[in-house]
């Protein structure tokens, strides 16, 4: 999984470098959240920006996310999704579970 | 066959490098389908949805047997549906004992016939010759 690693004050920013996230590299996702929030970062953002597919897995590998920073009583938040990839997450209804924003900066904006 | 139709035999390694291969060429035809009245981009991604899921789940059910390790895909059309075959050599799995994913419980797995069955509109699995057949198909009429 090619991602991109930032801090922006308090906020630990995963920005995903790929088209596609699916079974073939989802698990690389799922570890970098995991390593961030066993490292004791406690705010993680993931960009989804370039995301232009995600399957289950993909899914499944934000879901695992969210339950590690709620098992850490840390907070997960996505943002800049493209349309295609948001409708995967109304059709599974992963949207009421996820803090999902329009922009990175809106994301950012609400941690403080 | 009508002069309309394609019919493609692909059989791939069961290895997910491959998906994202399959998952594009089942985005081309659906791009290539002109007589769908619907929004192209859309179907491109239930296409490629349902091509990746049904690989993926054919990867995770496939057996261990050395001379099985491959997965066969077909991707046909005429002018009424779009039809893709997905077929596994593993020990198959029970389609209806599947749940529908509880957002509630927020369980990691589960969620990929749910997606499949979601996007395309007709999706039956079954036992056929040697393997396990995930057979699914889209309406291209109204």
């Amino acid at each position: 999984m090619n991602l991109v690693k930032e801090n922006r004050g308090n906020v630990v920013i995963i920005k995903i470098q790929e088209e596609r996230v699916d079974a073939h590299n989802s698990d690389g996702l799922k570890l970098e959240i995991q390593k961030a929030f066993e490292n004791g970062d406690k705010n993680l953002l993931v960009n989804l920006e370039s995301v232009h597919f995600i399957d289950s897995s993909g899914l499944g590998a934000l879901v695992s996310g969210f339950k590690n920073a709620t098992s850490h009583n840390g907070v997960l938040k996505l943002s800049s999704m493209q349309s295609q990839v948001k409708s995967m997450f109304e059709l599974t209804r992963l949207h009421r579970v996820f803090e999902i924003f329009d922009s990175e900066a809106d994301a950012i904006a609400s941690f403080k | 066959m009508d002069k309309n139709s394609i019919e493609l035999q692909i059989k791939v390694p069961n290895k997910t490098e491959y998906l994202s291969l399959i998952g594009k060429i089942g985005e081309d035809i659906a791009n290539e389908l002109n007589r769908y009245a619907g929004n192209h981009e859309i179907l491109a991604y239930h296409i490629n949805l349902a091509l990746t899921e049904a690989m993926a789940n054919a990867i995770k059910y496939a057996s261990n047997d050395k001379n099985d390790n491959h997965v066969d895909i077909s991707i046909t059309t005429n002018d009424y549906e779009l039809t893709i075959k997905v077929t596994d050599y593993g020990q198959g799995f029970d389609i209806n004992a599947i749940p529908t994913p509880d957002v509630n419980i927020l369980d990691e797995h589960g969620r990929g016939i749910f997606l499949i069955k979601a996007v395309m509109d007709n999706v039956s699995y079954s036992k056929e010759n040697n393997g396990n057949v995930l057979k699914m198909c889209k309406k291209l009429t109204a």
